[in-house]
């Protein structure tokens, strides 16, 4: 408005000028008492009017398409995040003469690639103007066969997981995934992470998956098999895992050269699934987190970690000990090696990670003494991606449980996954367990097929690697 | 009583470790005073050395000879960007599956998103393909921004580099003079290849040509070839059976000799498209990097121009 007000100021302005130049000049003609000499000085002056109106009409001209300009680009801004450089930085049309026939019109003519995108993208950018990426991830699954242990339903919408991701201001970005599943909705994960922080430092705050291993990071439908490994669920929380609301630092130290060091620290209110429980505030649990990684060539690559988290169990519950004396450490090591040819990254590629996991839980024995059990377990896990559609995987699984460390359950699975695109996926696995049966007290055996139907819709932001 | 001692005693660990995080390594002083410029591309890295000459240090994320789409996130690439002084993005969501976590990631304020060191490359180019009307995954894995791949017209090129010339001159004002001296001698020398190069192309306008993948409309538009059908069905979708027999029918119909393919692609369906049709397969170079000879934003058209120009000849 304000712009157009000045345009139309303008543009009276120089009709009224000029209106005032032509009036005196007839005026001053009117006399023919006016000599041949002075005749002279008079062209001239009409000539440096005439200038002058041409100027301001050339003026007027260049406002216009200024305007038109702003006009144009306004509803076309597609990425809030890059305005500063279209502010700072001046965009020319293009340049090379000799290629295409020069239209390089007199005044500023829109940028070609706004007038487009202005007349193309405009809506799907506006849409998207300052909203989050959202999307939805449908995770369908479906199991048969026999398992007396630990059932699950034959069929099951298991798990639509909406995640919202956005930059919040120029210092933080924040990524929320909420769970909606058969028997009610959790927030998964809700945390803003600091990323303009002094220092070199990472800081996350809000509800998050620990930083403990690599299985426990890993959202349901990202994970490399329909379930979860056996060590999981046995030791480390099941498919929630230890994820609670906490605060993460991380920082990168000092290495040798080309090698990766980052540490984590994180402090948890101390409720995660049944590893750990908060019985009074003080309870917080702690994860500590160190990963060494490193680049073996450009398509082969090593990465090691290894975790520690400690919190409060519920062991000590309702009992005449002091609740507060009953603690659970847990402890991880884990291993992966990946192979990616980058010339052929989309058809083929290789992963094998191993992780192993041990849990010193202070409990009660039968006999009421107080004492620790430790349990030991682990996966072992191989991918490879035969083709632009198929990944075969294959997982050996083996586990103590957390309260009774001498009873071992074993497992094995083995998967295939057809890609239609990077949106969907199909997946059928089998899987076998050697489990332990506490009622009647003896091992039995699990035979089971699952397969499994994901879909992505919207803006899925891309997982940490 | 013994555990609680220990809880406080573990946060106190906790605590020093958070403080020796922060203080152990104070930021590495710098004792050259070169601006470290980080690019998603090989062409964007190559454009920048062009303008930066030797008062830059560049490296690229990806490598020419690698799909752009795909790049593994891997954390050797957070120790070069934590140190960035500049990201050049191409932008229009190509890098939307790596580049964000990477940038999250590096702990470096000068390079996230809208910061002074974030540059979007696509800012300044022409950008062709722009999605009209609804868009959906139904066209397959679209950019609704447009085609990301506009660095493969000789003008955009000199569009960028521009704006690369705009942004070292902003950071580096002392050095301004030699940037705009740079950008000066590599605009003359672009517009003499380009003359060259348009020549070499002038006797092959308006021919058909398939592509595997959407990477050269940008490219097409400028050397006047003219792209009539893509072995993938949709963008980022595979062959399908299917699809590929439409083709080989419309390349029959239409007389397409020339399969143009990327570097990252399996040969194998371009292949067979080849053996029912008679048509060549072409390897080109959307990237500077695909081959080692390629080392420079020149070298990429000389390469692609050579090798189009042999193709040509021998299928006519």
């Amino acid at each position: 408005m304000k712009r157009f007000s000045a345009l139309s100021l303008v543009v009276l302005l120089s009709t009224s000028a000029y209106a005032q130049e032509k009036s005196s000049i007839s005026g001053n003609q009117s006399p023919p008492s006016a000599g041949a000499a002075a005749t002279a000085p008079e062209e001239v002056r009409i000539r440096a009017l005439e200038e002058q109106v041409r100027t301001l009409a050339e003026e007027v001209a260049l406002l216009r398409g200024e305007l038109k300009t702003i006009r144009d680009t306004k509803p076309a801004d597609p990425t809030t995040g890059t305005r500063l450089l279209l502010a700072s930085t001046r965009i020319e049309p293009g340049v090379l003469p000799s290629s295409t026939s020069s239209t390089a019109p007199p005044i500023p003519a829109p940028e070609p690639q706004l007038a487009q995108t202005q007349s193309y993208g405009g809506a799907t950018s506006n849409a998207k103007l300052l909203n989050p990426d959202i999307s939805l991830i449908g995770d369908f699954i479906g199991t048969a066969g026999r398992n007396t242990i630990s059932p699950s339903r034959s069929l099951e919408l298991h798990e639509s997981e909406v995640g919202l991701q956005a930059i919040i201001d120029p210092y933080a970005r924040a990524d929320a995934f909420i769970s909606f599943g058969e028997t009610g909705v959790n927030v998964e994960e809700g945390y803003v992470t600091f990323t303009s922080l002094p220092a070199g430092l990472l800081l996350k705050v809000g509800k998050m998956r620990a930083e403990f291993g690599k299985v426990n990071t890993i959202h349901n439908h990202a994970l490399p098999f329909i379930d979860r490994p056996l060590v999981s669920n046995n030791l480390v929380g099941g498919e929630d895992g230890i994820d609670d609301a906490g605060i993460s630092l991380s920082r990168f130290l000092p290495a040798p050269k080309n090698w990766f060091l980052q540490g984590t620290a994180q402090v948890y209110r101390g409720d995660s699934s049944d590893v750990f429980t908060s019985n009074r505030r003080q309870d917080v649990s702690v994860v500590g987190h160190l990963r060494l990684y490193r680049d073996l060539g450009e398509s082969t690559n090593i990465d090691l970690g290894g975790s520690y988290a400690r919190g409060h169990n519920t062991a000590g519950v309702g009992t005449t000990f002091d609740p507060a004396n009953f603690l659970t450490n847990l402890y991880s090591a884990d291993a992966t090696l990946r192979w990616k040819p980058l010339r052929r990254s989309i058809y083929h590629s290789f992963l094998l990670r191993n992780e192993f996991f041990w849990s010193a839980r202070d409990q009660l024995s039968p006999l009421n003494v107080f004492q620790t059990q430790h349990a030991f377990g682990l996966y072992s896990d191989a991918e490879y991606r035969v083709n632009r559609r198929w990944t075969l995987g294959g997982r050996f699984d083996r586990s103590g449980r957390a309260t009774n460390a001498s009873l071992t359950d074993t497992g094995f699975s083995g998967i295939l996954t057809y890609w239609p695109s990077e949106f969907s996926q199909i997946r059928g696995q089998y899987r076998y367990g050697h489990l332990w049966d506490v009622p009647n007290d003896r091992y039995t055996n699990a035979n089971e097929f699952l397969f499994q139907f994901l879909f992505v819709m919207g803006a899925h932001g891309a997982h940490p690697f | 009583m013994r555990r609680t001692k220990m809880t406080t005693r573990i946060s106190a660990i906790l605590a020093a470790c958070a403080l020796i995080f922060a203080f152990v390594s104070p930021p590495a002083s710098r004792a050259d005073s070169k601006l470290r410029i980080m690019t998603a591309t090989t062409d964007l890295a190559a454009l920048a050395q062009e303008i930066g000459g030797e008062k830059v240090d560049v490296e690229s994320v990806a490598r020419g000879y690698q799909d752009p789409h795909f790049v593994e996130a891997k954390p050797s690439f957070l120790l070069k960007l934590r140190h960035a002084d500049l990201l050049i993005v191409v932008g229009l969501e190509l890098e939307i599956g790596w580049l964000p976590p990477l940038i999250s990631q590096s702990t470096n304020p000068k390079i996230q998103v809208g910061a002074p060191g974030y540059f979007d490359a696509s800012r300044f180019a022409k950008i062709l393909e722009i999605p009209t009307g609804q868009v959906t995954r139904a066209e397959g894995d679209v950019h609704p921004l447009g085609n990301p791949h506009y660095w493969l017209d000789p003008e955009n090129g000199l569009r960028i580099a521009k704006g690369i010339r705009d942004k070292l001159s902003e950071m580096r004002s002392s050095d301004a003079a030699y940037f705009a001296q740079r950008y000066d001698s590599f605009e003359q020398r672009l517009k003499q290849a380009d003359e060259k190069w348009l020549a070499e192309m002038k006797p092959y306008a308006g021919r058909k040509v398939v592509t595997y993948h959407r990477s050269w409309p940008n490219f097409a538009e400028h050397f006047g070839l003219n792209v009539v059908g893509y072995v993938e069905p949709r963008p980022g979708i595979p062959p399908s059976p299917q699809h590929t027999v439409e083709l080989i029918g419309q390349m029959k119909r239409d007389g397409v000799k020339l399969i143009l393919v990327e570097p990252y692609f399996d040969l194998k369906t371009p292949n067979s498209i080849a053996r029912e049709t008679g048509a060549k397969v072409v390897v080109l170079m959307p990237s500077v990097g695909g081959e080692k000879e390629i080392t420079d934003y020149f070298k990429l058209f000389d390469y692609d121009i050579a090798k189009l120009k042999q193709a040509f000849d021998t299928t006519k």
